[in-house]
């Protein structure tokens, strides 16, 4: 700063700059040709790539521990009392029964630690969605692109923890890799109504209460570890209209290599009205939030 | 030593400060109590009786009630002492303008524990009268559940605000969930000691919530023995160690 | 042109924030919007910089329209934030390289750029550093640098000195200098009087939505102040008693709560006619006429508050 040394002659200039090649080039002046829309999220991708090289260390412990916690405690530990009471659930060990409704859980989990405060940081804290949109970036391509990151990002962490079940004991059939797609429609469907809640959050007061009153519930009420039908009459709307039962009812039939359940359709129905309608809902906030 | 003396201040400006966040404050509560009513009460039906290391044989859900309580106690003081207390020495300089008024380090780590009891204290009365309304008490012991959740949150406030001392980025807290997460799961909280390998079971003997889970099964059920003294004072040596050891700190990292 | 507007707009709600200007900007010219805060500086910087849409009125930027053509825009323009929002997990030069990855540069191109950006802003010894331990000055240098990863040929800076020591903002006047002389218009806003005076060859005042005023910084001080002014205090709370003392004096007199301003040709004459008639100031001060005292003149109110 200051007194900065002198540089002989002509430095090299930031300002507009020869184009080498006889392609257009987004560096040339005048008119650049437009990004296509694989461009657009390359581009996007790109980033969550090296902030997630950046920040993986932290979160590999909790996110791959945790399931396994629950799966020694539940499913090997309660799993000997129920298999020793009642001779397991709906015909089989404890342990595959809930497998598959944990996997589910912690793709629930996963979705929302990833649609809360990480979207929130880029919304409000370092506001580095506003700086793609001062690209020729748009909403859509920042909503997709951080959706396909956070949905690979599940998909590897459910796939390692099918293969920890595995070699546990707890997986019955080759179909459980069908977990893998299953989990991140579920995924998808918990990270759609966040994003939305999220954009419309001013704080992340909210999160906290999220995760007690809304996440925990439902894995603990959701089908995980015991029957719904077990649940009063009253309380059984709550799983039907949530994707988390959906996802462990298909998840369930996948892993103990049953046929279809009955209305499958209707499960995977549920699941993708949440991301669809809470897609729409989400574009319109982001845009009402950020390009007002 | 949990002479409150100046450390009484530093309660006051929690209790301002929590006006504003209840519904963080009222959701804390809320966890042991759907886990009692899921795998307690829900899962029970498939579990039916379990044989305690007692001999006795009892409900599942009479089994998982006072571990709820005692995890009740422990996620009262262990909030606190984590994200606040961290908060305020790294972030807010809360506890430097505490120290240029005449207030020791150790006060003020005692006025924080004081705070993280009163918390785990109200959640563990709630608890009780969840557990008393659904049945799950039958003995007069139970009179002194939170007496009892006061020492469980004593020993983990005390130990957690010394951990804390030594956090030096918000990634730490991946460390407190961590050991929170296990504690919780594996303290014979839903099955019990028997259900180990022989083995393993010394290891579940460290865990201070092992402990508090033992003393409050015993003042549910009403079935007392000498050996919970050694439960209870495993805990207050935890909480007495933890306090000094946060003292210290504290007063080293502000201090110089 | 570069840019065109014509009856721009914005309204939030009941709110109208930018009311119907009309302004043209001239490619490579420096062009300013002066204003104090609140004046519609910002809405209309994000309106040029097709983030935020016009709500009535004509905007042309390169001949095209923002609201039908808005990335295509935003491909050959620079953008700079008025806050120094980088990502601080990332550091100096990912921040850069991402940044030009979502223009659609290859890698090979955002690496090159970010060398010479990297160089331009003098932030290359601290390329691998992370952000958030980086001086105030050194992070808009680096906001800057970002924003010239696409080569733009129009930037746009919101209050790019707001916040900044004396020497970091001399620093930056000349990096902006020198983007001027390689050819790249600059569109800034500010309420710096100095920074409107020394980089814009043409500005206009900016009040309440409104423009109150166009030209260059020497032709609205010639139009709307005298050459010089002179400050007059008193060891007085209320100035305004005084400025009977002082009537006659001067083409004007402006009362302050601190000072009064008398605007004259010639200010030692007018401290002469002061001592001739007996008054006896606390302190007074010549000085050269600046667009704070035009600002004062067209709206009765200082530019910073």
């Amino acid at each position: 700063m200051g007194a900065a040394g002198p540089t002989p002659g002509p430095s090299p200039t930031p300002g507009p700059a020869p184009s080498p090649s006889s392609a257009p080039s987004r560096l040339a002046a005048g008119p650049r040709p437009p990004l296509s829309w694989g461009e657009r999220t390359a581009g996007l991708l790109a980033f969550h790539l090296t902030l997630a090289k950046r920040t993986w260390r932290g979160q590999i412990v909790s996110r791959f521990l945790t399931p396994v916690f629950f799966l020694a405690a539940m499913g090997l530990g309660v799993g000997s009392l129920v298999d020793a009471a009642s001779g397991g659930v709906e015909g089989v060990p404890y342990l595959r029964y809930v497998v598959p409704g944990l996997v589910m859980s912690s793709a629930m989990t996963l979705a929302v630690s990833e649609s809360t405060w990480p979207v929130m940081t880029l919304l409000k804290w370092n506001q580095m969605y506003a700086a793609m949109l001062a690209t020729p970036q748009r909403v859509a391509d920042i909503v997709r692109a951080h959706w396909i990151v956070i949905a690979t990002g599940i998909a590897w962490a459910v796939a390692v923890f099918i293969g920890i079940a595995a070699i546990a004991g707890g997986v019955g059939s080759w179909w459980a890799l069908l977990g893998i797609p299953i989990a991140v429609l579920t995924a998808l469907a918990f990270v759609a109504p966040l994003f939305y809640v999220a954009a419309r959050s001013e704080t992340d007061e909210g999160f906290t209460t999220i995760f007690r009153l809304v996440v925990t519930p439902l894995m603990l009420f959701s089908g995980t570890f015991f029957p719904i039908a077990q649940l009063p009459g009253w309380l059984q709307p709550i799983p039907w209209a949530t994707p988390l039962w959906h996802g462990t009812v298909l998840a369930r039939s996948a892993f103990l290599g049953n046929p279809l359940p009955p209305w499958w359709w209707a499960h995977d129905g549920v699941l993708a009205a949440y991301v669809l309608v809470f897609h729409r809902l989400t574009l319109v906030a982001f845009r009402r939030r950020l390009a007002a | 030593m949990l002479a409150l003396g100046l450390g009484r201040f530093v309660v006051l400006r929690n209790v301002t400060s929590f006006r504003r966040g209840w519904a963080v404050f009222l959701s804390g509560f809320f966890e042991p109590v759907f886990y009692l009513f899921s795998i307690g009460v829900g899962l029970g039906v498939l579990v039916k009786t379990v044989t305690m290391d007692s001999g006795t044989v009892v409900p599942y859900a009479d089994f998982v009630a006072p571990a709820m309580l005692a995890t009740s106690a422990m996620n009262g003081a262990i909030t606190d002492v984590t994200f606040n207390v961290y908060f305020k020495l790294r972030h807010a300089r809360l506890y430097d303008t505490m120290l240029a008024t005449p207030a020791s380090p150790r006060d003020i780590a005692a006025g924080e524990v004081t705070w993280a009891l009163i918390r785990g204290g109200v959640y563990a009365a709630g608890f009780l009268l969840v557990a008393l309304a659904m049945g799950f008490v039958h003995s007069w012991w139970a009179l002194l559940a939170v007496p009892g959740a006061l020492v469980i949150g004593a020993a983990f406030a005390g130990l957690g605000m010394w951990a804390t001392t030594y956090m030096t980025s918000w990634q730490a807290f991946e460390f407190v969930f961590l050991v929170i997460q296990p504690l919780f799961l594996f303290s014979a909280t839903f099955f019990p000691l028997s259900t180990y390998p022989a083995a393993l079971r010394w290891v579940v003997h460290v865990s201070p919530l092992y402990h508090g889970v033992v003393l409050e099964r015993s003042l549910f059920l009403g079935e007392m023995s000498w050996s919970l003294a050694g439960s209870v004072g495993y805990l207050v040596v935890l909480g007495g160690l933890g306090l000094w050891g946060a003292g210290r700190r504290i007063g080293s990292l502000l201090l110089t | 042109m570069l840019l065109s507007a014509r009856g721009l707009t914005k309204r939030f709600g009941d709110f109208v924030a930018v009311d119907g200007i009309d302004v043209d900007v001239r490619r490579g010219e420096a062009f300013g919007f002066l204003g104090p805060n609140g004046a519609g500086k910002s809405s209309t910087m994000r309106m040029i910089g097709a983030t935020s849409p016009v709500s009535s009125g004509d905007l042309r930027i390169f001949g095209l329209d923002p609201a039908t053509h808005g990335p295509a825009i935003r491909a050959r323009l620079g953008i700079c934030p008025q806050k120094d929002l980088l990502d601080e997990e990332l550091s100096v030069q990912e921040n850069l390289w991402v940044y030009g990855r979502f223009f659609g540069l290859t890698r090979a191109q955002v690496r090159a750029r970010a060398e010479e950006l990297l160089d331009f802003a003098q932030l290359t010894e601290r390329r691998a550093d992370k952000v958030e331990p980086l001086s105030g000055g050194m992070k808009r240098r680096l906001v800057i640098a970002r924003s010239l990863i696409n080569n733009p040929e129009l930037l746009l800076l919101d209050e790019p000195t707001t916040g900044l020591d004396p020497q970091a903002r001399h620093t930056l006047w000349d990096k902006l200098f020198r983007l001027k002389r390689q050819g790249v218009t600059l569109i800034l806003t500010t309420h710096y009087m100095d920074e409107a005076e020394q980089l814009c060859d043409r500005l206009v005042v900016m009040d309440r939505g409104r423009i109150v005023a166009e030209g260059s910084p020497r032709a609205l001080i010639e139009a709307h102040s005298t050459r010089e002014v002179v400050e007059v205090r008193f060891d007085a709370d209320d100035h305004g008693a005084h400025a009977g003392a002082l009537a006659g004096l001067g083409e004007r007199v402006e009362v302050l709560p601190d000072r009064i301003l008398v605007y004259a040709a010639d200010g030692d004459a007018v401290v002469a006619a002061l001592a001739a008639r007996g008054v006896v100031p606390l302190s007074t001060l010549v000085r050269r006429s600046t667009l704070e005292d035009v600002f004062l003149h067209l709206t009765g109110r200082t530019l910073v508050d």
